[in-house]
């Protein structure tokens, strides 16, 4: 059976590029050999949380649909890989 | 970089507010509140330090200083009446620096105190003893030579760099008796790398924001002349990077690729004069930190350097002659270039990348979800190339004759390396054609860029991709 793949939304809104976020774009290829083919990262725009400061700091992104702040290539991974094993 | 960046955001938000006198003493005490702890030693400290960096964003030295009870807003009054600009790009913010002790070899508590003492036995100048079994350095004999580090079989003995003498290419800054960093004019070549590497943010860059607001709120028209290397720098085309100044309240935009494309004819032109005239090579001149390089430190290349000018002269020759009274920003990558529009007769100011990336938060534009506009003039697809290393040389060598056999090189990023490599050069050089970039991969890795290099060469490609050839259009 095909195991649902973990969805990976990165922002790429100004606020969140501005604040280090255009690194997330690299996020597919950095991904380590175990993770490959688990994950299916996308880019957006703007994902809103920006405005709201209870939403931490940008860089955002999203797993399965929780919000990350300051979002960074290896916290995202960290972060993958909590989901998986939930 | 990101206090910077928040930094900007605010004061933008405040000049689009016009409330830039009123707000801007309270931008410390905002971003350090009372209650939230302290970055560095106390709440005071962060918001002097804070404070500071504002005056640069003011577009002031930090050495103008005269009274440190000036506060901000009188800067800021100040700033709206100025009518001058100076030359001097980098600031130093001293109540931020003075953090890093002297380069210096240090021994940890790794070291075992054997008996082999090979980093005793190996110093030149005797500056290691043993006390208490450990080694230790003595700092005022030691001359940095690096011997003991090397030796050491149990690497007890650590490096520690000062990051921005470290970075700068050209010994340009130095720490003073009080400790504190500053920048000799006279070396600098305003390549920005000590901006950079300063763990502390201590280094500024003096901005024209203020400048930029004043004209456009007297109704004066904005031309935006837009490097090539903005289109790596968000995650949106060419064409709705463009559309973006209009929406930040720009009145034109060029881009400067077109210039790019007049200095890719004359360049060509010039290297096969040259070349047919018996000189063993040329060096390209677009970037500014490279020909400043010449000027100050390498004497003996400047024969060799290209007479043509850069992308930005022409293009912004063309907008003066379209726009005669209108107020010409070049919206740059870099430190050097902010010097080199300075020195330009056309050029107004200068609005580096980060600036207009926090103009667009600021202004609560979202440059991803934009329409794109339809461009009605393309650059060649080797002017936007101008962007990223390698860019100048493919568009020289699409428009020289087939006949002209072009050996070229590419110095990509500026150390103390390269430059002993380009000193060498005059006497021996294993090409006819020199590319010089200050910055590793070219623009796309100037100092105030906003994207990972890596991402904006991806999208720098594909603006390439989506114009002509250079041998195609009529430049
Ligand atoms: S820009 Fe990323 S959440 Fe708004």
């Amino acid at each position: 059976m095909d195991e649902k793949k973990i969805e990976v939304l990165v922002c790429s809104g100004t606020l969140c590029y501005l604040m280090g976020g255009s690194e997330l774009q690299l996020l597919s290829e950095c991904l380590p050999p175990d993770l490959r083919g688990k994950v299916d990262v996308k880019g957006s725009p703007c994902l809103d949380f920006c405005n709201h400061p209870k939403n931490g700091r940008p860089p955002f992104a999203t797993i399965n649909g929780r919000c990350i702040a300051q979002a960074s290539v290896s916290l995202l991974i960290a972060e993958i890989r909590k989901e998986i094993k939930g | 970089m990101l206090i910077r960046r928040e930094l900007i955001t605010r004061v933008v938000r405040l000049l689009i507010e016009n409330r830039l006198e009123e707000g801007i003493n309270r931008i410390p005490l905002e971003m350090r509140p009372r209650k939230n702890g302290s970055v560095r030693c106390c709440v005071h400290k962060d918001r002097a330090v804070i404070k500071y960096k504002l005056m640069a964003l003011l577009g002031y030295n930090i050495s103008d200083e005269v009274d440190e009870l000036t506060p901000l807003s009188d800067y800021a009054r100040m700033a709206n009446q100025r009518t001058e600009l100076t030359d001097t790009v980098l600031t130093v913010v001293d109540e931020a620096c003075s953090s890093c002790r002297k380069t210096s070899y240090q021994v940890t508590n790794m070291c075992r105190g054997c008996v082999a003492r090979p980093c005793m036995v190996n110093c030149p100048k005797d500056a290691i003893k043993f006390v208490d079994g450990q080694a230790s350095i003595d700092h005022t004999t030691c001359v940095n030579c690096g011997q003991c580090l090397k030796v050491c079989p149990f690497h007890a003995i650590v490096y520690m760099p000062v990051p921005c003498e470290e970075a700068c290419p050209v010994g340009a800054i130095s720490k003073g008796d009080d400790g504190v960093e500053s920048i000799d004019i006279t070396k600098c070549i305003n390549c920005g790398k000590c901006m950079t590497a300063c763990p502390f943010g201590a280094v500024m860059e003096k901005s024209h924001l203020v400048e930029i607001f004043r004209n456009k709120r007297e109704g004066k028209k904005l031309v935006a002349m837009v490097a090539p290397a903005i289109a790596g720098q968000f995650n949106a085309d060419m064409g709705k990077i463009l559309h973006s100044f209009k929406e930040l309240g720009f009145d034109y935009v060029y881009e400067v690729a077109e210039g790019a494309d007049i200095t890719t004819k004359l360049e060509a032109a010039e290297l096969q004069e040259r070349l047919e005239s018996g000189a063993p090579f040329m060096t390209t001149s677009c970037c500014p930190a490279y020909t400043q390089l010449v000027d100050k430190h390498i004497e003996q290349l400047k024969p060799y350097v290209s007479h043509t000018h850069t992308p930005m002269y022409y293009s912004a020759q063309v907008a003066r002659h379209n726009h005669p009274n209108d107020v010409l920003v070049f919206v740059s990558p870099c430190p050097a270039k902010r010097w080199e529009s300075f020195h330009d007769p056309n050029v107004d100011y200068t609005l580096s990348f980060e600036e207009y990336g926090a103009w667009m938060v600021a202004a609560g534009i979202d440059v991803s979800a934009l329409r794109s506009t339809d461009i009605d003039k393309f650059p060649s697809a080797e002017g936007r190339g101008f962007g990223a290393s390698g860019g100048v040389t493919q568009a020289v060598k699409a428009l020289a004759p087939s006949t002209l056999k072009i050996t070229d090189i590419q110095i990509n990023g500026i150390d103390k390396a390269a430059i002993r490599q380009l000193k060498s050069f005059p006497k021996s050089c294993p090409g006819n054609f020199v590319e010089v970039m200050t910055c590793e991969g070219g623009c796309i890795g100037g100092c105030n860029v906003i994207s990972n290099p890596k991402v904006a060469l991806r999208q720098l490609k594909q603006a390439v991709e989506a114009a002509p050839s250079i041998v195609s259009i009529e430049v």
